[in-house]
């Protein structure tokens, strides 16, 4: 499933000396403006300051995703330089221009809101000088919430700007559970990476050490088995199974609707006790490796099948129980709405944008392996609700666990035959990597794409690695939906959306 | 209502009755190291740690250490290793009082068992209030503590809960490496909370910084004035050892 590219054709490794010559930031912007206004997906839009033996300044790369698939294309711009900025006419470019801006300097000129997105480098512990935006007049006040919740949850600080009982703006603040991780990726040899990669977000740990892995694989010219990609995929749907069942949870527990927020707790324990049969651990670490995927023998096939089989009519029947009461309709029903039309201007991205109705999923979009013979179906809802988010979660649990089962059930499907990660291995083996080269990986995991691009320099070594949660590009979707609601309907809406806070942070 | 009175009937009961006698299926969880001596001059398994958690001491009878407050469980160095001294079983009583307990050698397979406060008991043994802070961490120790009170785990049996407001709390539960970001509001959060009170470092990440540890953005002093009456290895931990864990130390039946 990971679509690793870095042309128009999907290449396994591009070789940058080779392919292309870097283009003007004045050209660069023009060739993503023209596929923007023709519809096509901005995925990314970062960089990096340039390395001795470059000229002093910064090399952009922007991602695109175009019906004849993956785009890369890249700049070159010398230090201390701006360009007009992409914000300006697409909304969507808004945050990447952001975090481009304040890992390299680069300034957007024009940009609407160019303010710090997690407060690294030189920034940190600078937290408190976050410039927020200001309503100002008669009867208009401001909530502060966090960065520490009342839940067991992740940090971030929310400012509700509300006239009266009306929240007009609510500006979120992140970047508390900064760590650093890109400069991480570079301090150990890279197939050394994977228990750091899937330390990321560990609520995501197939889709991280799966686009990593699969990055790397194809930089150092290794493909895969059959039934090593297949392996992946099943342990990437049993996470998003795992993951929305968590969401569903808080939902009804949101709600204070406590027989569906039990029932989806212990549901979601069989799943993870699954994984945790199968890898070793309950959230999937230690299932991908480079070159490797958790091995699923007969028992085991059988065993996830059980599971599978036992869980998915009593999931049908909470689903039930939850969707046919009048109160839970009444409180998710036209909360939180996110049109299509903003949706696709604010550039949302993976479960919470096909809840707008916006038909995005890489597993159906790019798909590949197993995903491309069987492909999931493409499940959307019409009304961008807090109530569509829940009926989309819904059914993507219901299809994934029924992809599986078919899978599973399937006996021409080999996932015995791949390399063990815990297999006995000589580990001096140091993949050489091809030099020059710049990969982009991307998997739709429970939130959406989830992007890792690595780049060589001319010995083969990595000398950029960028990460990037489909989280980034959502939290501005979660404020929009905040706009004219009260603050009592910020837990639901920001549950419903359930994004990642170090998956933004990094 | 005859909806709900189904799912109650598939529900039927799930909480486990004796949280110390559990035993997750397939879990990677406490290394075994054997005797086997090393292969000359051989590295491997610190070589490929991703958490600095393996000491060597070369040219001794006892030549691999393993520190469980910064191991992740990744099972990485197991198939390393050319003499084959490494493996794991599912052992989750991982937790101990001292730091120093934490470290699994051969000759010392098991880490130190936890010592029960008799000061705590009197105090929390019936009840006992956690704020949880995050500061760093993936969300995967987050959602490991906020699984202790499902209807599987159901810790609040004990009278152990996570509360909202660190004015109601007796302890904090810290989890991640303690970002720079985060320092602040962690002082912050714990000088909120009243007299006497204690911390639990919950995660590799929070005892020692984890895959972390070598972040510039990091900062972890907060620990040095504070240290913790309890730790709790993982990556994520697994419930099972912050329960054991917590109820050894406040000495619960
Ligand atoms: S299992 Fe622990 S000791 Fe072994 S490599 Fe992983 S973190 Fe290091
Ligand atoms: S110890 Fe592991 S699971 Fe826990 S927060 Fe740190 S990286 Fe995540």
């Amino acid at each position: 499933m990971p679509r690793v590219s870095s042309s128009d054709h999907p290449l396994p490794v591009a070789q940058l000396s080779s392919i292309e010559n870097l283009l003007s930031i004045s050209e660069l912007v023009a060739l993503v403006l023209q596929a923007l206004e023709a519809k096509n997906t901005l995925i990314s839009w970062f960089g990096r300051p340039t390395t001795s033996g470059e000229e002093a300044g910064v090399v952009v790369t922007a991602v695109l995703l175009t019906p004849e698939g993956l785009c890369v294309r890249r700049a070159h711009v010398a230090a201390g330089s701006s360009y007009p900025s992409l914000t300006t006419q697409f909304p969507a470019a808004q945050i990447f221009e952001r975090e481009l801006w304040e890992q390299t300097g680069l300034l957007p000129d024009g940009h609407p809101w160019l303010k710090p997105v997690r407060f690294e480098g030189v920034r940190q512990q600078h937290i408190n000088d976050y410039p927020f935006f200001k309503v100002r007049g008669t009867e208009v006040h401001e909530v502060g919430v966090g960065p520490i919740h009342a839940g067991v949850i992740e940090p971030g600080h929310f400012r509700f700007m509300c006239h009266g009982e009306q929240v007009q703006h609510l500006e979120i603040q992140l970047g508390y559970q900064h760590r650093a991780v890109e400069a991480l990726l570079l301090q150990k040899p890279p197939q050394r990476l994977s228990p750091l990669v899937e330390s990321i977000v560990g609520d995501s740990v197939l889709a991280y050490s799966w686009a990593f892995n699969a990055a790397l694989e194809s930089l150092a010219n290794r493909p895969v088995a059959p039934a090593t990609q297949a392996s992946r995929a099943i342990g990437l749907e049993l996470e998003r199974v795992a993951m929305h069942l968590a969401t569903l949870t808080g939902l009804a527990t949101d709600i204070a609707y406590l027989q569906p927020a039990g029932t989806y707790q212990r549901l979601r324990t069989a799943i993870i006790n699954a994984s945790q049969r199968v890898c070793g651990n309950r959230f999937g670490k230690g299932w991908i490796r480079p070159g490797a995927s958790a091995p699923m023998g007969e028992a085991l096939r059988a065993d996830v099948l059980k599971t599978l089989r036992a869980f998915l009519p009593d999931l049908q029947q909470v689903n039930a129980l939850m969707t046919s009461s009048r109160s839970t309709q009444a409180r998710f029903k036209g909360v939180g709405t996110v049109s299509v039309r903003a949706a696709q201007d604010l550039g949302l991205t993976g479960v919470v944008a096909r809840a707008s109705g916006m038909a995005c999923d890489l597993r159906y979009t790019l798909p590949d392996g197993l995903y491309a013979a069987h492909p999931p179906q493409l499940l959307t809802q019409a009304t961008g609700d807090c109530w569509a988010r829940v009926r989309q979660r819904m059914q993507e649990i219901e299809a994934s666990t029924q992809w599986l089962m078919d899978r599973l059930a399937d006996p021409t499907l080999n996932l015995a035959d791949t390399r063990d990660p815990f297999a006995q291995t000589s580990p001096s083996e140091n993949w050489p990597l091809a030099p020059n080269a710049q990969v982009v990986s991307l998997v739709e995991g429970v939130r959406g794409p989830v992007m890792v691009a690595l780049e060589t320099d001319a010995s083969g070594q990595l000398l950029h690695a960028k990460v990037q949660d489909p989280s980034l590009a959502n939290w501005f979707g979660l404020a929009f939906a905040l706009r004219k609601q009260q603050i009592s309907d910020f837990p639901i809406c920001n549950k419903s959306f359930d994004l990642s806070y170090c998956g933004n942070d990094l | 209502m005859f909806q709900s009175l189904a799912v109650r009937k598939a529900q039927g009961t799930q909480f486990i009755r004796d949280l110390r006698a559990a035993q997750p299926g397939g879990f990677r969880g406490k290394p075994l190291i054997s005797d086997q001596t090393c292969a000359p001059n051989c590295r491997l398994c610190q070589e490929v740690c991703p958490s600095n958690a393996i000491e060597l001491k070369a040219d001794h009878a006892d030549a691999v250490a393993i520190d469980l407050g910064r191991c992740v469980l990744c099972g990485d160095c197991a198939p390393v290793c050319p003499s084959q001294k490494l493996s794991f079983n599912n052992d989750v009583k991982l937790s101990a009082t001292t730091r120093q307990g934490l470290v699994v050698t051969a000759a010392r397979p098991h880490i130190d068992p936890v010592v029960m406060s008799a000061e705590l008991h009197q105090r929390f043994g019936r009840s006992l209030k956690l704020r949880s802070v995050s500061a760093g961490g993936c969300n995967g120790c987050e959602m490991e503590v906020n699984a202790l009170s499902n209807v599987n785990f159901d810790l609040g049996r004990y009278g152990i809960d996570i509360v909202a407001s660190p004015r109601h709390a007796d302890g904090l539960v810290l989890t991640g490496p303690i970002s720079r970001n985060m320092m602040a509001a962690l002082q912050i959060c714990w000088e909120a909370i009243p007299e006497p009170k204690l911390v639990i470092a919950v995660g590799a990440c929070a005892i020692s910084g984890g895959v972390f540890a070598d972040s510039e953005a990091i900062g972890r002093e907060f620990l040095d004035k504070y240290p913790p009456s309890l730790y709790v290895p993982g990556c994520p931990v697994h419930p099972l050892t912050f329960i054991s864990g917590v109820m050894d130390l406040l000495g619960i039946a």
